[in-house]
């Protein structure tokens, strides 16, 4: 199977927890928050490189499961909000249930498009 | 009900010390996610799109308050206060951490029941009439057979690696509320024309998903003591034969489609005239063990109609909806069986909290001798209530918020998790139940409208049974936007059919209105008397194509402008 083709910069990385199977994204010192407003926003082709091979890398490590580079626009605040919209209810939570996921845990973030 | 012989119970309890030292292991580092998943998967464990999520088996749709009670702990303990029940009569939690799921286990097998088998390439919890045993129409309670295919395929070593999933539903009445035509197997459990004798009629080759086919007569009338016997001979034929190549092609409806049914029937029956037959079938003391479990509840002998029933419906025009569009025929005199509707306008479809799982346990033990059921439409069932007591029981029911009177109507909408949590998923489905139960949410208008099931489905799939949904709904992704189709015409029950599409594909937002302009050519053309889907079977989709392409016209128009 051929390798997938990275999406375009800028990107993030997320993942699952392996334990909690929470949301998870890459940070800048190597760690993992649940915050994607703290996560590393990759805008170069090394930084992208990088967190290719830490996907990889953590995974092998059994830190995280499903890890993978999402393209992403970056807002007015600097947080990340992934382009796709699969992605992002991934970062936000059920759409149906605000009161849960990271919409409700980080107030911040901008709330589902409606329908 | 069923109860757990000695053997179950070992069984289970095994089953779940070995998952949890393979959680450990997996915790530990010394198992990776490739050799763990197929693991997992074999517990009901699944990774989603924001956590893990856990897939009960409720066999054939039955559960008693004390496993109600058991699932109102876990979903307080260890996850989000709600689970979900799904078109398989399954119950579904969200959010349990990986760490604790070998816990939820062992709380689940305190109460008998597991995960096994809800997932993988083997043969899925079987699935039932939610009114088994219950209704006026039924010709034997399908459940003691369910329950026989259930303990016989369950670890079946010779089933247990199939090319892909295999589903079974079994029906024993005249109306086929379990969907038996969309299942690889469907058991109708039918009387013999000349002996009178108990037999089963076998389709193979349903299912919806991607290739959506409807199931094939492959025995007119096997006698049931051939159940077990029969059921292995097309297991082999499959297992042999089910194409491994192409996982989209590898589902039983793929191979009957390719050769043919008359080919595979030929296949199925001389491996039957091969096997040993009596080896594989069950000794008829092992069948009626099991058929006592299921004997009727004590019944009193009760008029046929309750005139308590007949004033208080006269006093109260809410409780006289609920009793009709809620409360079908028993087939003992003066009981009824009651859908409790789990589709509040504006609720997830499915969806039920922990509050309501303990309500739903006290009326079970209450009104109901102890049994509750799952519908695959998503509803719970309490399937013996005297009809002297319906009155009590609604407004038990309204205190916990259940007594939505909405039961076969186009508010009653099956919905897959769709995109708010499944990872599979390619659009949302909750939002879209949630903007059409709103729009047609006045309870006069879903009276006009009459009978009219919607079922929409977040993927090719079909989790939500789109394809014999009467307005069937599947939601797509087109240039990066959730788009949706709309099908015509499907039905799930005996005169099964395919729904047929309307057109292009459409937005969301958009899809309360198309549902709306199908209803309006129903509503103008409709005869005396006559539901909507019998309305599609008579115009045809013409009509329905024409006022469903005013929209999409309209769009675009909309868009060059």
């Amino acid at each position: 199977m051929a390798v997938p083709k990275r999406p375009p910069l800028p990107l993030i990385l997320l993942a699952n927890d392996l334990l909690d199977g929470d949301v998870v994204f890459r940070t800048a010192s190597g760690g993992w928050t649940r915050d994607p407003a703290d996560a590393l926003i990759a805008r170069d082709e090394a930084t992208a490189d990088r967190l290719e091979s830490e996907a990889a890398a953590t995974m092998r490590n059994n830190e995280v499961v499903d890890a993978y580079v999402v393209d992403v626009s970056v807002g007015a605040d600097g947080a990340p909000t992934p382009n796709h919209f699969r992605e992002r209810f991934k970062t936000l939570g059920p759409s149906n249930r605000p009161d849960l996921g990271k919409q409700a845990e980080f107030a911040r973030r901008s709330p589902h498009v409606p329908l | 009900m069923y109860r757990y012989d000695e053997f179950d119970e070992r069984f289970v309890r095994e089953r779940v010390a070995q998952f949890r030292a393979q959680v450990t292991r997996r915790l530990e580092g010394s198992l990776t996610e490739d050799e763990f998943k197929p693991l997992r998967l074999k517990n009901g464990v699944y990774l989603q799109l924001h956590a893990y999520m856990l897939r009960i088996a409720i066999p054939y749709g039955t559960l008693n308050s004390r496993q109600l009670r058991q699932l109102a702990v876990i979903a307080d303990k260890y996850d989000r206060g709600y689970g979900h029940f799904t078109t398989r009569q399954n119950i579904q939690f969200n959010w349990p951490k990986l760490r604790d799921i070998p816990d939820i286990l062992e709380l689940l097998a305190d109460v008998e029941m597991h995960c096994i088998q809800t997932s993988g390439n083997c043969i899925r919890n079987v699935t039932s009439d939610h009114f088994a045993g219950a209704a006026a129409d039924e010709i034997e309670d399908p459940r003691p057979t369910a329950e026989l295919i259930r303990q016989w395929s369950s670890l079946h070593p010779e089933f247990d690696y199939l090319p892909r999933k295999f589903k079974i539903a079994v029906t024993g009445a005249d109306h086929d509320r379990a969907a038996t035509k969309a299942h690889d197997i469907g058991l109708r459990v039918q009387r013999h024309p000349d002996t009178h004798e108990i037999g089963y009629e076998v389709m193979v080759g349903g299912g919806l998903g991607r290739t959506p086919m409807i199931g094939k007569v492959v025995r007119e009338f096997l006698p049931k003591k051939d159940l077990l016997a029969y059921l292995e001979a097309i297991m082999r034929v499959y297992n042999l034969e089910g194409r491994r190549d192409n996982k989209y092609k590898a589902r039983v409806k793929i191979l009957v489609h390719e050769i043919g049914a008359e080919e595979f029937t030929r296949r199925v029956e001389a491996e039957f005239a091969r096997l040993d037959g009596a080896s594989v079938n069950a000794d008829p003391e092992e069948v009626a063990r099991i058929a006592a479990y299921f004997a009727p509840p004590a019944f009193q002998t009760l008029p046929a109609r309750s005139t308590k029933l007949e004033a208080y419906k006269a006093m109260n025009p809410a409780f006289a909806r609920f009793v009709e569009n809620n409360v079908t025929a028993h087939r003992a005199p003066g009981y009824a069986a009651v859908t409790v509707s789990l589709k509040e306008i504006g609720a997830a479809p499915g969806d039920i909290t922990s509050d309501q799982l303990r309500a739903a346990a006290d009326l079970t033990e209450r009104f109901s001798f102890d049994e509750a059921r799952i519908s695959h439409h998503q509803n719970l069932v309490l399937p013996h209530v005297r009809q002297d007591d319906l009155f009590a029981l609604w407004q038990a029911l309204g205190a916990a918020g259940l007594a939505t009177a909405n039961v076969g109507l186009i508010t009653d909408i099956i919905a897959c998790p769709g995109l708010d949590y499944c990872a599979l998923a390619t659009a949302r489905s909750i939002p879209i139940a949630q903007a059409i139960a709103k729009r047609f949410a006045d309870e006069k208008r879903q009276a006009l409208i009459g009978a009219l099931g919607i079922k929409i489905s977040g993927c090719i799939n079909a989790c939500g049974h789109h394809h014999v949904g009467h307005i069937g709904i599947l939601g797509l992704e087109k240039n990066g936007v959730e788009n949706y189709q709309i099908t015509l015409g499907g039905d799930a029950t005996e005169k099964a059919a395919l729904g047929e599409r309307l057109g292009p594909g459409i937005d969301g937002e958009d899809v309360p209105e198309a549902i709306e302009r199908i209803v309006a050519v129903y509503l103008a053309e409709r005869r005396e008397g006559e539901v909507f889907i019998d309305a599609v079977r008579r115009l045809g989709l013409g009509p329905f194509k024409a006022a469903f392409q005013t929209l999409t016209g309209q769009e675009a128009r909309h868009a060059a402008a």
